[in-house]
């Protein structure tokens, strides 16, 4: 008996220790992080997070986001998705949940966004990708949106970039078999270069597992089938082994990318084995101009290093909801009331200068807008060389 | 076509030495202790790490060490350091456990919860982010035919061979290692014969858990991209190695580890790679089946 007493006691002060944090967090505009912040690609995260940061500290310091007259501290609050599917949806729960967050950023590999951006459409909550490019992640979802470009329009970006700058006949292939971003995007390239160079054109096409630190073999039959160049749509840590091995087996030819090897990181991990290859992504931090270098200045004097362009997209996400917040024109303090309002607030959004260009929304939840080539230079600094426009 | 084969048997056997190394510190203490150490490939992990330490200490100091000097102090002191870790981890978890006579299942599963905390202690302290091995020898790549090799790698197969012939005389022909396959075949009689138990099994983590580090700096040398996740993929790989060796044989741990490393790349080399692992382990289970006691071991009797 004193044992249930004793429960009932502790069951108690946890519904009124409950209670009473829920009304000192009224004023405040909740918007959740789905992030990577350990596991695969923790730069990723810790680029989202500082973004962030960097963003709240701005507009807290101005007195809080305008909507419809009154002013509201913006709260962010980082969840750790581990880089994995299914911490990405436990994640994406706790934010709708336990935080009951208005709007969510993130996840940003398509890996976790496209089951975490299920559990936020079920849940009629608005989510947006930063860095997505998986079809599938806003696909017949109304209430998911991204800030990135897709990769049907970033594969055939990297096949043209390919035929003309290398005269590329015929291409090879190398992509994770257990990350959707990698395999989708893979599949896109090879299809299209296959429609351009004629059936047959993509020599080799070759994956690998989750984990996996040794290519030798996938590496060993693309270079007996003797292409023209490799491309390698994998993310940045396994790109620095990928090009270090193929090098270590005689390999003296070009690599084209795709937006996953824009991390500061790479260089680091990679060393001069990258230099002078080229990959396709969001923008170009050597060179920038305007609000971009704005950006960049700032963050490299917050944080010591240049922002990769997961930083500049996921301020371009949290502008896009605070955008939306604004169109939807008041917090009524009902959460499903207010984040239906900022669906259709997002949805409603005519044009949204970004520092990775100006975006448009179609009906699909997708942004209309321009990929940039870029190119590893001796100083291990991502060169601006082409931009694509749909 | 045929150049390619011999360049992925060249390939199969340096990645078949890393399996050999990490599966012959299984086999050792299971042939010892009867002992499955799940956080053997975290020990592996441990000793990358610890490489990676050191050779960064090294490179930093203003003595302008040239590579090779760094390397050849940072391959013994990384062995001497990751035996303690090997050691620390039998003696904080492994000893009280044994001393209060539990189940061989329960050490197992402290073995297994070990690994997950070096891992995550790992994660907790170093952070997230990886860690880049500095290139202490200069790469060398040499062209025979059209089979491109480094000197990395051929050093990598060399030294797995000379490790296996070194433990197979220190267990054939050192006091030290009859004592060990006395405990092996008997550890209760062995007591009785006035060998120090404790200290045997001691030498049996120390062994292991050099080797482990000995992989580690290997390792850390040709993939150059460290995490804490490191080892548990490749330990688990290496453990299955061992198995299908016979476990408790160090012949069958290091054939069983190139065995993987060879089923592994040919899998990949003749069918799509995405097959890989379906085929790698439908094979292994195969061996299994037709041999459930591996290809070397002997069923209950004298291992190691």
């Amino acid at each position: 008996m004193k044992k249930q007493k004793s429960l009932l006691i502790l069951i108690s002060f946890i519904f009124i220790a409950l209670l009473s944090l829920s009304p000192a967090m009224a004023q405040n505009i909740k918007i959740g992080f789905n992030i990577p912040l350990t596991g695969d690609i923790p730069k990723v995260g810790e680029e989202s997070k500082f973004a962030g940061e960097m963003l709240l500290a701005e507009i807290n310091g101005q007195g809080g986001l305008d909507v419809g007259g009154t002013k509201y501290k913006l709260e962010f609050i980082y969840e750790d998705n581990e880089s994995k599917a299914e911490s990405a949806v436990t994640a994406a729960l706790k934010l709708i949940e336990r935080d009951q967050v208005l709007a969510i950023v993130g996840p940003n590999s398509s890996k976790q966004a496209v089951p975490a951006g299920q559990v936020c459409n079920d849940n009629r909550t608005p989510m947006i990708s930063p860095w997505s490019t998986n079809p599938d992640t806003t696909k017949d979802r109304p209430w998911v949106f991204r800030a990135a470009f897709l990769d049907p329009f970033q594969g055939p970006v990297a096949a043209d970039f390919a035929i003309k700058t290398f005269k590329a006949e015929k291409a090879a292939v190398l992509y994770a078999l257990a990350n959707d971003y990698s395999k989708n995007l893979a599949e896109i390239f090879q299809a299209d270069f296959n429609s351009k160079k004629g059936d047959g054109a993509v020599v080799a096409f070759e994956s690998y597992g989750d984990k996996d630190q040794d290519f030798s073999a996938q590496l060993t039959k693309i270079i007996s089938s003797n292409p023209d160049f490799i491309f390698l749509p994998n993310n940045y840590n396994e790109v620095a082994l990928i090009v270090k091995q193929a090098h270590d087996l005689g390999w003296k030819g070009p690599f084209m990318g795709a937006d996953a090897w824009g991390n500061s990181e790479l260089m680091t991990l990679c060393g001069d084995d990258c230099k002078g290859h080229y990959f396709s992504t969001h923008y170009a931090a050597a060179g920038a101009k305007g609000a971009t270098k704005e950006f960049i200045d700032k963050y490299n004097k917050l944080y010591g290093y240049q922002p990769a362009d997961v930083a500049a997209l996921t301020w371009d996400a949290i502008n896009v909801v605070l955008a939306g917040i604004q169109n939807a024109g008041k917090i009524t303090g009902d959460l499903r009331k207010d984040r239906k309002n900022i669906r259709e607030g997002i949805a409603a959004i005519e044009e949204v200068k970004g520092i990775t260009g100006n975006m448009k929304f179609d009906a699909e939840g997708d942004p209309i807008k321009c990929a940039v080539v870029v190119k590893i230079n001796d100083a291990g600094e991502f060169e601006f060389t082409e931009s694509v426009c749909p | 076509m045929l150049d390619s084969i011999f360049q992925n048997l060249f390939n199969a056997l340096q990645w078949g030495s890393f399996y050999s190394l990490i599966a012959l510190g299984y086999t050792l203490v299971y042939g010892v202790l009867r002992l499955i150490n799940f956080a053997h490939g975290d020990i592996f992990m441990v000793g990358a790490y610890i490489a990676f330490f050191l050779a960064m200490f090294f490179l930093q100091g203003d003595g302008g060490l040239s590579g090779p000097v760094i390397l050849a102090m940072v391959i013994p002191l990384t062995m001497i350091l990751t035996s303690v870790c090997g050691v620390a981890l039998e003696r904080i978890a492994y000893r009280p456990l044994r001393r209060k006579g539990a189940n061989r299942l329960y050490v197992v599963i402290t073995a297994l919860m070990c690994g997950l905390i070096l891992e995550n202690g790992n994660l907790a302290f170093l952070g997230a982010s990886r860690k880049s091995f500095p290139e202490l020898i200069d790469k060398v790549v040499y062209n025979i035919g059209s089979i491109s090799m480094t000197n990395l790698k051929i050093g990598v197969i060399l030294s797995s061979i000379l490790v296996y012939f070194v433990l197979n005389a220190i267990i054939s022909k050192t006091r030290i290692g009859m004592a060990m396959r006395g405990i092996s075949y008997d550890k209760f009689a062995i007591p009785l014969m006035g060998i120090p138990i404790d200290t045997i099994i001691m030498v049996t983590f120390i062994l292991g858990s050099s080797l482990a580090g000995l992989a580690g700096i290997l390792f850390a040398m040709s993939y150059p991209v460290l995490d804490p996740f490191m080892g548990a993929l490749i330990g688990w790989k290496a453990f299955i190695a061992a198995v299908v060796g016979g476990i408790g044989d160090i012949k069958g741990a290091f054939v069983g580890g190139f065995l993987l490393g060879i089923v592994e790349i040919l899998a990949m080399a003749i069918f799509p790679s995405t097959f890989r692992d379906l085929i790698a382990f439908s094979i292994l289970m195969i061996i299994l089946v037709i041999k459930p006691t591996g290809l070397f071991g002997i069923a209950k009797s004298t291992k190691i």
